[in-house]
């Protein structure tokens, strides 16, 4: 492992123009090929960190490194899946997925090369010549995140990235993710609302908590994204828990605007 | 529109007419067997002419038109900035009726061509910069942060996500414009000028009092009008694939997973 932590969030505080702020003195490490997701009441700002490591967006205090790198502005080696799959619609899907490495000027036989790579190992080739229009729902995420892996990206980031598919879909999809951590040395994390989704995935389970955040809650969760490990037992303590964590700093967050921090389950 | 449905269109229309010329029984309406006799007449000896300089008119507009409104419509519905600056100036000049302006405009550019396609860039300008305005300002702005997030700058942004989205835009207003465009060339072609149909109708036909060679000019800048509005209408569909799920490979699969 890499000595450098892949992310490091120090003292960080945000807020938008409109409002008060979201992170206050947020202080967050993820160390390199780790696997993170990040959960926590419904507006919290769990997209917004996405889009502070994504630099989308700056903090207006305190430190945010990405491989040791301070980020402000959105790094040609971190990789962002969204929700909505965020595809050009008036692009056919091999054409999506050559976007970013048009946008990084790589050269164009080895783009294809690239881009019939990832069509072709998630499923997608045959239907390279579609609109997203033409496509349903989890091949559209396929396409979004060929194009994103086709970056080759050091650390890849996940806003809800199949809140919008069927549950059937949805698991398909999360094997699938779960199936490519493994091929590089990449950094993982994934924001979801799905509690399931979380404790699937992330081998660190965070979960955000008060208002504005202060601090979040480290659930270890080791058995993550192994074979079988949904019809675990401890996967569906680790559910039971988290999702008790998430009430309770709803309830805090609300009632008191103030934060605690807890580590349970022997988190890093 | 079907092929069948036009020839069906217009043959009740050709009927339409020649029913009104053999009821009022005047020079002033000429049936259309003598107005396509005519046309077929004098398109060698002048009319083809006019038509071509007609063309060249409008065509030389349309050609200005896309580079000045197109960018401009786009930087301005982008860019908060750039509305509040500019919108105001739009909102007030945009209603102002151009073609009032011919005789101002004729002042400064002379009664050449400079003048007629002037006007009709103006009037062209105005409608295409307000819906390509509308367009860019209506660009998701997830898809902004999705190709930023790519690492995409300003440049790439404009080129790979504005400009393709307001492309339905700027084709459409071009083809709903084509009918005002023409009256506009019309108008300006009808005095102070030695060529155009707007000046073969009015000088060379009417004022001769020669009603079917009035017609056969009525019919040119038809033609004319109704061929800009099939190939803007043709590049469009060729364009915005796209918009229609049912063109494409995709079409003709159920897009299932």
């Amino acid at each position: 492992m890499s000595s450098v932590p892949a992310v490091e969030v120090r003292d960080v505080n945000f807020g938008y123009h409109t409002g008060s702020d979201i992170f206050c003195g947020f202080t967050w490490i993820v160390g390199s090929r780790e696997w993170w997701a990040v959960v926590g009441p419904s507006g919290c700002g769990k997209t917004t960190l996405l889009h502070l490591l994504a630099g989308l967006r700056q903090p207006s205090r305190g430190q945010l490194l990405v491989q040791g790198e301070p980020v402000s502005r959105p790094r040609s080696s971190t990789g962002l899946i969204l929700q909505d799959f965020g595809l050009l619609p008036w692009a056919r899907a091999a054409e999506n997925v050559e976007l970013g490495l048009r946008i990084r000027g790589i050269r164009p036989a080895e783009r294809r090369e690239r881009v019939d790579y990832w069509l072709h190992h998630l499923g997608i080739y045959d239907l390279r010549n579609h609109y997203p229009s033409q496509l349903s729902g989890g091949q559209r995420q396929r396409v979004a995140i060929a194009r994103t892996l086709a970056l080759d990206p050091d650390l890849l980031l996940m806003d809800e990235p199949f809140g919008s598919l069927d549950a059937f879909t949805r698991e398909g999809l999360q094997n699938l993710v779960a199936s490519l951590g493994e091929e590089r040395e990449r950094t993982s994390i994934i924001v979801t609302h799905d509690i399931e989704e979380a404790v699937f995935l992330g081998t660190h389970i965070l979960v955000l908590t008060g208002h504005p955040i202060r601090h979040g809650l480290v659930v270890a969760n080791p058995g993550a994204r192994q074979p079988g490990y949904r019809e675990d037992p401890q996967f569906f303590h680790l559910v039971r828990e988290v999702r008790l964590l998430v009430q309770r700093t709803q309830a805090t967050a609300f009632s008191e605007g103030t934060a605690e921090t807890l580590r349970t389950g022997g988190a890093s | 529109m079907s092929r069948r449905g036009a020839s069906v269109s217009g043959l009740i229309m050709l009927f339409l007419w020649q029913l009104a010329s053999l009821a009022l029984r005047t020079d002033v309406l000429p049936g259309p067997a003598a107005v396509g006799a005519a046309f077929l007449e004098q398109l060698p000896r002048g009319l083809g002419w006019h038509l071509v300089v007609s063309t060249d008119r409008i065509l030389a507009a349309i050609l200005l038109t896309i580079p000045t409104a197109a960018p401009l419509g786009i930087v301005i519905g982008q860019s908060r900035r750039w509305s509040r600056v500019l919108s105001p100036a739009i909102y007030i000049t945009y209603p102002i009726p151009k073609v009032v302006l011919l005789p101002i405009v004729m002042l400064f550019l002379g009664i050449g061509d400079a003048a007629k396609v002037f006007l009709i860039w103006l009037v062209l300008f105005f409608q295409m910069l307000v819906v390509v305005k509308d367009a860019a300002s209506a660009v998701r702005p997830e898809l902004v942060q999705s190709v930023h997030s790519l690492g995409a700058n300003r440049w790439q942004l404009l080129r790979y996500v504005y400009f393709p989205a307001c492309t339905p835009a700027i084709l459409t207003s071009l083809r709903v414009t084509t009918g005002t465009a023409i009256a506009v060339l019309f108008i300006s072609e009808s005095f102070a000028t030695a060529s155009g149909l707007g000046y073969y109708i009015m000088v060379e036909a009417w004022g001769r009092m020669a009603y079917a060679e009035m017609y056969a000019g009525v019919v040119a800048m038809s033609l004319l009008g109704l061929t800009l509005y099939l190939v803007l209408d043709r590049i469009e569909r060729h364009a915005c694939q796209w918009l229609d799920p049912l063109a494409g490979p995709g079409a003709r699969e159920e897009a299932s997973e």
